[in-house]
């Protein structure tokens, strides 16, 4: 390389040497192209239940079965009618669901345990974001411990894990599944 | 330029000529800087995202069509009404939402609906789109939400 950039020069004087403009055009394309991020939509995920036929009937559920979950126009939550705070929630929904019968207030089974939340119409928004992610995180602590018993570090390992494998079955979703009843909301404009 | 080149090629040693790299890269930059479309819609309502831990992220941003809920953005940043705003025009009438998403579930039937609801939204007008979105059948929803800050 030297040698040539000499020769060059003998020859024709003076000359910004050209060749390296490519790599700096490169350069400067991999360092935007790395540094540019693309903004990537973060959210609490929900799957809606389809429309009701006319003469449906929703499917019986015994009532220890289900958590009831209120929160009323002024963002106060009831828990199965107790008044209760938004962190209280977490741990409410873990205790139902992890019940396995041995409290008769709560859940007879993981299958069979239901959390219904239901809001006013003037409930804020934000409050019941607050109350769902509440719900959601105790789902994902479940997860959690189920991955680490069954020798994973965390469920997003296990997940990561069932996506390289190319696996449909989750088991630790088949085990544990979140089964949340959001119900129409009362009350007036 | 063509003496200097055949000088070069007559020394037995053909080289590609680098001298147009440079200008060939900066002309692939400026094509995909003049394609890329940032599709910058005017949002006319106010949309405060909550926050929330339990986040999951969407991957594949073809999929997602987004539903803004908040107050009307007015001038000297007051707020109004609360308004629905699909792509870049408000809702009218709440019942043509099932129509317009039904027509989007034609197109893309993995769609998923992120609702960008502002916080101090009130639950009835977040209901009543959702019903309205079990009608169009896209039934995957997302409530957008911000990365919880820590307290403090």
């Amino acid at each position: 390389m030297a040698g040539l950039l000499k020769k060059k020069r003998e020859r024709e004087g003076g000359e910004i040497p050209t060749a390296s403009m490519a790599d700096i055009a490169f350069l400067l394309l991999i360092f935007f192209l790395v540094t540019t991020t693309i903004n990537v939509d973060t959210g609490i995920g929900m799957t809606l239940p389809p429309p009701l036929e006319e003469d449906q009937e929703p499917p019986p559920v015994r009532e220890r079965n289900m958590l009831a979950i209120l929160v009323n126009a002024q963002g106060r939550v009831l828990i199965e009618d107790q008044p209760a705070s938004i962190p209280m929630v977490r741990e409410e929904v873990k205790k139902h669901t992890l019940n396995e019968g041995a409290d008769p207030n709560y859940a007879e089974s993981i299958d069979l345990a239901i959390v219904s939340l239901k809001t006013d119409r003037q409930t804020p928004y934000d409050t019941y974001i607050n109350v769902l992610d509440e719900i959601w995180m105790a789902y994902f602590e479940m997860w959690d411990a189920e991955a680490r018993a069954m020798g994973y570090p965390s469920y997003a390992a296990y997940r990561d894990y069932l996506d390289e494998n190319n696996i449909e079955e989750n088991a630790i979703r088949e085990k544990i599944g979140a089964q949340l009843s959001i119900a129409e909301p009362e009350g007036e404009e | 330029m063509s003496t200097h080149f055949q000088k070069k090629s007559a020394k037995s040693q053909p080289s590609i000529p680098m001298a147009s790299m440079p200008d060939i890269i900066f002309m692939l930059i400026i094509f995909f800087m003049v394609t890329t479309v940032l599709r910058e819609q005017e949002i006319q309502v106010r949309t405060t995202l909550p926050q929330a831990e339990a986040l999951t992220k969407i991957e594949q941003k073809r999929l997602v069509s987004y539903i803004y809920i908040g107050p009307r953005r007015l001038a000297n940043n007051q707020v109004g009404e609360t308004a629905i705003q699909i792509d870049d025009a408000l809702i009218e009438e709440v019942g043509t939402i099932r129509n317009i998403m039904y027509l989007k579930y034609l197109e893309q039937p993995r769609l998923i609906v992120s609702l960008r609801v502002d916080q101090e939204a009130s639950m009835g007008a977040v209901t009543d789109v959702q019903q309205e979105l079990r009608e169009a059948g896209t039934l995957r929803i997302n409530y957008s939400s911000r990365t919880e800050q820590p307290a403090g």
